[in-house]
């Protein structure tokens, strides 16, 4: 299996190539390799449904589905933390009413899913998973506990940063987005293939959250911000009354 | 701006999108309800067994749905908009209504750096314009094939009869 130093190598060797968003063909993250498109994507002009996202109500949501520190009968272990932001189109026009979906390991950096045989505690109390909508400013926020980082197969002693799943919808459907938040100053960051296929340092930028104390409670919880910008929309204005 | 930038969905995945009825946009077995089916496969023709697929949709009259309950579906509103992940052999299945001319198409999986956008096409006697722009081998990889009871899509990731997959103009790659 190649070390930390064979991994390390590729990316350096792949460093800025590319452009924001990230390499589907990378080959420092060994399971990409025979699941990346060989062809250029073809460009398509959205059409009919394509230029809507489906809608989600609160029919579909429940409010306590973003506390994922009450899921279970007592207290998650862990550094308790809520994390909010806006989700913005390419335009700055917040995304309204729209779903928010995370999931995430526990403090240990244990997931609650059978594949993790990371030998880290399972938390009986945190489960990891939760959802949202947005409100009339496209605000989301979640409470749950920060997440730990945790060891993967990729290459030997390969460690994920600290990192939130979330999945986002836009306004249509082409600002389809699932991507992972993370936490800043991570020491992992530089040895991770996943973090590391944006290879604009810039664009990887748009994936941190900050600490914000505004946003702690005083002895109750740490606080952190992150801002969603999704790609433009393509409706018109017009279309937008239909 | 800097768009965010996509991310894998990783192998857990599990954890956080799959909901019971994700992949039944009709409860199976209506009379009108068709199957969309098929398997994800990689460059090596292996079936992709954590992969989630969604589609949205027209509803059989060409109207796009603007109702929410995908997630907790009543099973009578048709909402457009389904969740489907595939099984240990690359398998996924939605119950669904026939649209017009497409089903929109999103590919996620482990091992997919960024989520890839497509087309499953109804197959129809006349080519739409952006189906008639693509060379015929590469057309064909969007187009259903009609079973007795529903259509077929495979999506290849990569290599031979490799999908076609789509970019949106404004978007950054």
């Amino acid at each position: 299996m190649e070390t930390q130093a064979d991994i390390s190598r590729e990316i350096a060797e792949l460093r800025g190539r590319g452009g924001p968003q990230p390499q589907l063909d990378y080959p420092p993250y060994r399971s990409s390799v025979l699941r990346h498109p060989t062809k250029d994507l073809v460009l398509a002009d959205p059409e009919g449904v394509e230029l809507w996202a489906p809608c989600f109500s609160s029919r579909d949501v429940a409010a306590d589905e973003a506390d994922l520190t009450i899921q279970r009968a007592g207290e998650p272990l862990g550094e308790r933390m809520v994390v909010t932001g806006r989700v913005l189109d390419g335009q700055g026009n917040p995304v309204r009413h729209q779903l928010v979906e995370i999931w995430q390991a526990n403090a240990s950096g244990r997931y609650w899913h059978q594949r993790d045989q990371h030998p880290a505690p399972l938390d009986p109390n945190f489960v990891g998973a939760g959802r949202c909508l947005t409100d009339e400013n496209g605000t989301y926020r979640f409470q749950t506990i920060k997440p730990g980082p945790y060891p993967w197969r990729n290459h030997l002693n390969a460690w994920r940063p600290a990192h939130i799943h979330f999945s986002l919808f836009g306004t249509d459907f082409t600002q389809r987005l699932v991507t992972q938040m993370y936490f800043p100053n991570d020491p992992l960051f530089d040895l991770d293939p996943i973090y590391q296929s944006i290879t604009d340092p810039k664009a990887r930028e748009a994936l941190l959250a900050s600490y914000d104390h505004e946003l702690t409670t005083p002895e109750y919880s740490l606080g952190y911000r992150w801002d969603i910008v999704l790609t433009g929309t393509h409706r018109t204005p017009l279309e937008d009354q239909q | 701006m800097t768009y965010a930038p996509g991310q894998t969905v990783g192998p857990f995945f599990h954890l956080g999108l799959p909901y019971a009825g994700d992949n039944e946009l009709v409860p199976p077995g209506r009379p009108d309800a068709v199957r969309l089916h098929g398997r994800v496969l990689d460059g090596q023709g292996n079936g992709v067994p954590d992969a989630v697929i969604e589609i949205w949709q027209a509803d059989p009259s060409g109207a796009v749905p603007r109702v929410g309950g995908s997630i907790k579906r009543d099973g009578w509103t048709f909402t457009g908009w389904g969740r489907a992940q595939t099984d240990p052999d690359g398998h996924y299945w939605f119950s669904t209504l026939e649209p017009p001319s497409f089903f929109a198409v999103t590919v996620f999986a482990r091992g997919l750096l960024d989520r890839l956008f497509t087309r499953a096409y109804l197959p129809a006697e006349q080519l739409d314009a952006f189906l008639g722009g693509l060379p015929p081998e590469r057309r064909d990889t969007l187009i259903t094939t009609r079973e007795q009871r529903g259509l077929r899509f495979d999506i290849r990731l990569q290599g031979e009869g490799e999908t076609v997959f789509l970019t949106f103009p404004g978007q950054a790659t």
